[in-house]
């Protein structure tokens, strides 16, 4: 057969070792998402920032949306690419905060090295997604010659018309005129 | 033996599982010689349809040889017979058997109790499709075993091949229902939504009952292409207003008819409707996207008929009744009442008027099942139906 594609990275298995973690980041992303939105003040200390409660806020929402998104698209590649720009974001935030004179520069070292981890799996994800992907070289095949009529399409029409369809599938004759 | 098992969410393998035995004397356990993936095994595969275990053999589209029969079972059937499954279970005697309604048998679902909760009142039995439906173990497997075997057949003649005759079991029946049920005059046009496999046999039905005109509708390329060849006009519903288009294909009036072969999965580009229906799924809100069916309601000419193949599983959002109930639809819906139509079909094939093979773009062996499954849900590969062969030898990655 020549028009074989690697469809999955596991013979026998719909689900790939990426597929799997993909899901599990999108878990991740939701569960992340909403402790941002419910609490940004505690995330915000645990992180050693100060006074960006909102924008982490709106840090939750986007992780909220991400997470659903990767959970509910068949193609969760774009989405997880979504995530590491997500996490550049994130370590930008955290970076400036400890450029800034602030007495928890600890802890914003911890929440960097933790930050660096995730993009590394959110990377290694998101490539190994794209390397799964089935060539599209088909994209657009052509089946105008199965008509699916070995007489042809033409001795086709009608070619059933004296069919009686059932009583119980039938227009009432009061309103057959207009249909 | 192998088969192909459900696992989770998108997660499908091929595995060991015990053989079938006859477990009751109307049983029979068939050899699978050829079975296919089904657009409703999507819903399960994406896990829209609740009441999936891990360990289930899906599968409701499959057909081989008798190897073995239950007692009760042989005064219709004989091992070596060869026979199509139909995918609902019926019993044959109930008082909707016998009207013919068999997708709503109503002594085969083991798991009544669920359905009759779910539903309000139970539906039959239905292979390889939730425990809902009885969870009975599907036909995507090397061996299948059929309860109330004597009545759930479809005896086929030899000499055709498998390819003209596996799907008696499930799509065929379906577009054809899809198709009578609208009831269609020489004056009508019937509007089509979806280019699967269903909508592919629908359009021929259409064509066959003698439809003045048939639409269809999809997006992808390879599918329309397929629907231009059996007799449709096209509408790509990503390059053009559907409900523009078919309103100036018919006067300003909408279509006499329209069917539904897409389900609970519908795509929308960039309508508010189905950022709407995506998010509310996701959050569990709405099992269902109902994108078509509003379409449908809207667009259809009034006093026409809905015609809806297409599986929906629960809860519904935003659905105009209003439309429906001003302009007087008629709506038929179900699954396919399979063996009220099998004779007449089987015929139909025997006789050359219809050949249902050309639906088949790929055919693999049974072990390439998973893969293919992701093959056909993300129609890459001009996929548009899988035929899986038991004992074809080799896996795509040899
Ligand atoms: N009633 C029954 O007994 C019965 C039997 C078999 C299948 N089904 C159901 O029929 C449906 C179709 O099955 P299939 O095997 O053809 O599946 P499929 O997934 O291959 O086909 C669905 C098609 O609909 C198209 N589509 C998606 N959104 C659309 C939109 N907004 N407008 C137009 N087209 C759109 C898709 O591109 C796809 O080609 C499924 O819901 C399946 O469960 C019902
Ligand atoms: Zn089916
Ligand atoms: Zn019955």
């Amino acid at each position: 057969m020549d028009d074989v594609v690697r469809r999955t990275a596991l013979p026998g298995r719909s689900q790939s070792p990426h597929d799997k973690l993909a899901r599990g980041l999108g878990y991740f992303s939701i569960a992340l998402g909403v402790a941002e939105m419910v609490a940004p003040k505690a995330i915000c200390k645990a992180a050693g920032v100060e006074g960006i409660e909102n924008v982490v806020r709106g840090y939750g929402a986007r992780e909220i949306a991400t997470g659903a998104a990767i959970l509910t698209s068949h193609n969760p590649e774009p989405w997880i690419w979504t995530r590491v720009a997500g996490d550049l974001a994130d370590i930008a935030t955290i970076a400036t905060g400890l450029r800034q004179d602030n007495n928890s520069k600890g802890r914003s070292a911890l929440t960097l090295a933790a930050l660096a981890a995730v993009t590394i799996v959110d990377l290694a994800c998101a490539n190994g997604l794209n390397s799964e992907k089935a060539s599209r070289k088909t994209a657009a095949r052509d089946y105008s010659g199965r008509s699916g009529f070995p007489q042809g399409l033409q001795a086709a029409r009608g070619a059933a018309r004296d069919f009686k369809v059932p009583d119980d599938m039938r227009t009432p004759e009061l309103l057959r005129p207009w249909t | 033996m192998k088969a192909l098992v459900w696992q989770g969410t998108t997660d499908i393998r091929c595995e060991s599982v015990p053989d079938p035995a006859i477990e009751h004397e109307r049983d029979a356990i068939i050899k699978v010689t050829s079975c296919a993936i089904c657009g409703s095994d999507l819903h399960l595969y994406d896990h829209f349809m609740p009441g999936m275990k891990a360990g289930d053999v899906m599968g409701h589209e499959s057909m081989g040889e008798v190897v073995e029969v239950g007692a009760a079972a042989r005064k219709s059937l004989k091992v070596g017979d060869r026979v199509v499954i139909p995918f609902t279970i019926i019993c044959g005697e109930c008082e909707q058997c016998r009207r013919g309604n068999f997708s709503v048998c109503e002594t085969t679902n083991r798991n009544k109790h669920l359905a009759d909760k779910a539903f309000g009142h139970t539906t039959a039995g239905l292979f390889g499709y939730t425990h809902l439906t009885g969870g009975y173990a599907g036909g995507q497997a090397e061996y299948l075993r059929v309860p109330f075997a004597d009545t759930t057949h479809i005896k086929v003649p030899e000499g055709v091949p498998d390819e003209k005759l596996l799907f008696l079991s499930d799509i065929f029946p379906t577009g054809w229902q899809a198709a009578v049920q609208c009831d269609i005059q020489p004056t009508d046009t019937v509007a089509i939504w979806g280019c699967g496999p269903v909508g592919q046999m629908t359009v021929r039905s259409a064509v066959l009952l003698g439809a003045e005109r048939v639409i269809a509708i999809d997006r992808l390329p390879e599918r329309l292409s397929m629907a231009k060849a059996g007799g449709a006009i096209t509408i790509n519903f990503e390059e053009e207003s559907v409900v523009e288009r078919l309103n100036e294909l018919t006067g300003g009036k909408g279509p006499e008819k329209c069917i539904d072969a897409v389900g609970l999965e519908a795509h929308a580009t960039g309508s508010v409707d189905s950022i709407y229906d995506r998010a509310k799924q996701a959050m569990m809100l709405e099992t269902d996207r109902p994108h078509v069916l509003r379409e449908m309601m809207y667009v259809c000419r009034p006093a026409g008929v809905l015609s809806i193949p297409g599986v929906y599983g629960g809860l519904l959002d935003k659905i105009p009744l209003g439309a429906v109930m001003n302009k007087g639809l008629t709506i038929r819906t179900g699954q396919t009442h399979v063996n009220r139509w099998t004779d007449d079909l089987l015929n139909r094939v025997l006789e050359n008027q219809i050949d249902p093979s050309f639906v088949i773009t790929h055919t693999e062996p049974l072990g390439s099942g998973p893969e293919m499954y992701k093959t056909f849900r993300d129609k890459q590969d001009g996929c548009i139906k899988v035929v899986l062969k038991p004992a074809m030898n080799g896996a795509l990655h040899g």
